[in-house]
């Protein structure tokens, strides 16, 4: 890794008797695109907290370039935050709120009106700078809160649940808007969300939260197909689950035993020996489905009954019993419009080669 | 409103029984205090000639002077203080706060007769002749929880996050206090302001209890009047405080209600 822009080390935060924040440790590359996604109470807000300045670790530093920021209070620092709920000034206009940093920092009028200018250009609001917060739109409203931290040209700009706000059509178009704004200005960004599909399509890189510790830090895809943890495994996208125990370990795949269902094959997991309790995990999406029982080329084949068929729209969703246990997701894309549906009732065979799977230790 | 049509009459009786019950005798009064008759309760026509009277009245200019005076220190400091106060209470913990908000607002609500007594006592007990001074003080104590209270309702309603996204942006927190919070709070301020300066101008027990020979104040003066017989000057002037009191309160609602910033 090249020169941090901002590092964690080892940071503890302790809200009374409950620790928010626990030996967090990470850092983000310059220019990086870094989201923390877990669900609530995970304390990601938190550290996004502290990050700011708004709150002091217990333990541990921050570092930004390699300055500690500990004794630094939040208006010397140089990161800026845009807000859940924005907490636009109501007070000031579009181009005072956005001009507030600049006029902070003793900067002069000339240069605040041009710098605020291409501010309200870059987030396309461009002729609203004499409006009030109040007369503007949810999405308006959010933008204006990016540009009054943008302005600043901060080392960091923190973002606390963005989109929380937004609903779901606009929610998408500004996430694309959003990391169209990161790569053209360069800077460094790290956005708060429980909203996996967010942190998936903005990130470059996604660190996943709970319980006030890390659990995974990669690339989207990494996190998503080879997730480190059955609670990654689970909180990002959709999965199905078979817990089972390694019957044998053949050089890089191992077979699984599960109580009522065949012999499952699988990678092997690092460090995996027979005897081992774990948890399979299988996407919906990689899921196949068939009318026949043959294994038709793939590793494993699973019967199953249809218990429900969902269309919507894109693609069909099926509920599959497997056992009584088991009911597994399976997503079928509506590529030809005309492909065969089943229909609740029918007994159908899953199948799947062995690396579309994931084994997790339980 | 919806409903039944006897109803809706039967609501309208009831609002303008309250009106009547509540307006009627200050009508009597303003009306009365356009009578030319020197004997209060007989019409003889209309006439301006009491509020002439007032004007040529020095001892009731001085009064009024006094008022005036009483009013605008008072309310000065009471803002102040309250204004403090109220933003020092919400930074505190709760149970704290819960101790000190009970302490700060029993002015509210002992009678203020008692109020008055306590005062004189102790400035007595302190040797601080009575005077403007002690009125002045009086009416600033029982100010302070007007203005608390009006100010803090406001400052509930304000998003703390706006003190800290002035914060993140390079404010100080005198700064942020100065952009932010002050501006937000300004409509509240100047409306509990307008309330105390009326509360002041009208009070009348404290403003007894605590004033010495020098210092009579508009109430004072009418009730010294009434004692010698109730004149048509003192309809007129009356009729003139209540105007000036429902103006001003009028006025410091009005202020209040402008565009609250929240969301």
């Amino acid at each position: 890794m090249n020169q941090p822009g901002i590092e964690l080390r080892e940071v503890v935060k302790r809200h009374g008797s409950t620790v928010a924040v626990d030996h967090l440790s990470f850092s983000v590359r310059r220019g990086e695109f870094f989201s923390i996604l877990g669900p609530s109470g995970s304390g990601k807000t938190t550290t996004l907290r502290l990050i700011a300045g708004f709150e002091h670790p217990d333990q541990g530093d921050i570092l930004i370039d390699g300055q500690s920021l500990r004794d630094v209070p939040p208006n010397l620092r140089p990161v800026n935050m845009v807000f859940q709920h924005y907490a636009l000034f109501p007070h000031l206009t579009v181009s005072g709120n956005i001009a507030f940093g600049l006029e902070m920092r003793g900067i002069v009028r000339a240069e605040i009106r041009s710098r605020v200018s291409t501010a309200l250009d870059m987030v396309r609001l461009a002729g609203m700078g004499d409006r009030l917060p109040a007369q503007l739109s949810g999405g308006e409203q959010q933008r204006v809160a990016l540009a009054r931290a943008l302005v600043n040209r901060p080392a960091v700009l923190l973002l606390d649940e963005p989109l929380g706000a937004l609903d779901q059509q606009l929610r998408q178009e500004m996430q694309v808007e959003l990391k169209t704004i990161q790569e053209q200005v360069g800077l460094t960004f790290i956005c708060v969300t429980h909203h996996q599909e967010e942190a998936l399509t903005m990130s470059d890189r996604v660190a996943v939260m709970d319980h006030g510790r890390v659990l995974q830090v990669g690339a989207p895809q990494e996190i998503y197909t080879a997730p480190a943890s059955l609670f990654v495994a689970e909180f990002i996208g959709l999965s199905n689950r078979l817990d089972g125990r390694i019957a044998a370990v053949e050089g890089t795949r191992c077979r699984i035993e599960a109580p009522g269902l065949p012999i499952i094959q699988a990678d092997a997991p690092a460090g995996a020996g027979p005897g081992r309790a774990v948890s399979v995990v299988l996407r919906p999406e990689r899921l196949h489905m068939s009318q026949q029982a043959a294994p038709n080329g793939f590793d494993n084949v699973v019967p199953a009954r249809v218990a429900k068929a969902v269309y919507n729209g894109h693609e069909m969703q099926y509920q599959l019993r497997i056992d009584e246990r088991l009911l597994w997701t399976v997503r079928v894309p509506n590529a030809d419009g005309g492909q065969k549906r089943f229909l609740p009732g029918d007994t159908v065979s899953v199948r799947w080669n062995a690396d579309e799977s994931v084994v997790l230790a339980q | 409103m919806k409903g039944p049509a006897w109803r809706r009459r039967g609501l309208l009786a009831a609002s303008l029984g309250n009106l009547f019950f509540l307006y009627l005798p200050i009508a009597v009064l303003i009306v009365y205090s356009f009578n030319a008759a020197k004997l209060a309760m007989t019409w003889q026509g209309f006439s301006l000639q009491w509020y002439a009277a007032l004007a040529r009245d020095h001892a009731l200019i001085v009064a009024c002077q006094n008022s005036v005076l009483i009013a605008l220190v008072s309310t000065g400091v009471a803002t102040l203080l309250g204004v403090s106060a109220a933003i020092g209470l919400e930074r505190l913990p709760w149970r704290l706060r819960a101790w000190l908000d009970g302490a700060l607002l029993l002015p509210l609500v002992i009678p203020e007769i008692m109020m008055g007594v306590a005062l004189l006592l102790f400035f007595v007990l302190i040797k601080l002749p009575l005077g403007l001074l002690t009125v002045t003080i009086g009416h600033a104590a029982f100010n302070l929880p007007v203005v608390m209270v009006i100010v803090r309702a406001r400052l509930r309603k304000l998003d703390p996050q706006l003190e800290e996204a002035a914060r993140d942006l390079g404010a100080t927190p005198w700064q942020a206090f100065r952009r932010v919070t002050l501006p937000l709070l300004m409509p509240a301020i100047v409306g509990a302001a307008l309330l105390a300066f009326t509360v002041s101008l009208d009070d009348f027990v404290v403003t007894f209890f605590t004033a010495g020979p020098g210092a009579t104040t508009l109430p004072l003066k009418v009730y010294s009047m009434i004692k010698t017989g109730i004149s048509p000057e003192i309809n007129a002037l009356s009729a003139m405080l209540v105007v000036a009191s429902m103006g001003l309160v009028a006025l410091s609602l009005a202020v209040q209600r402008r565009r609250i910033f929240t969301h």
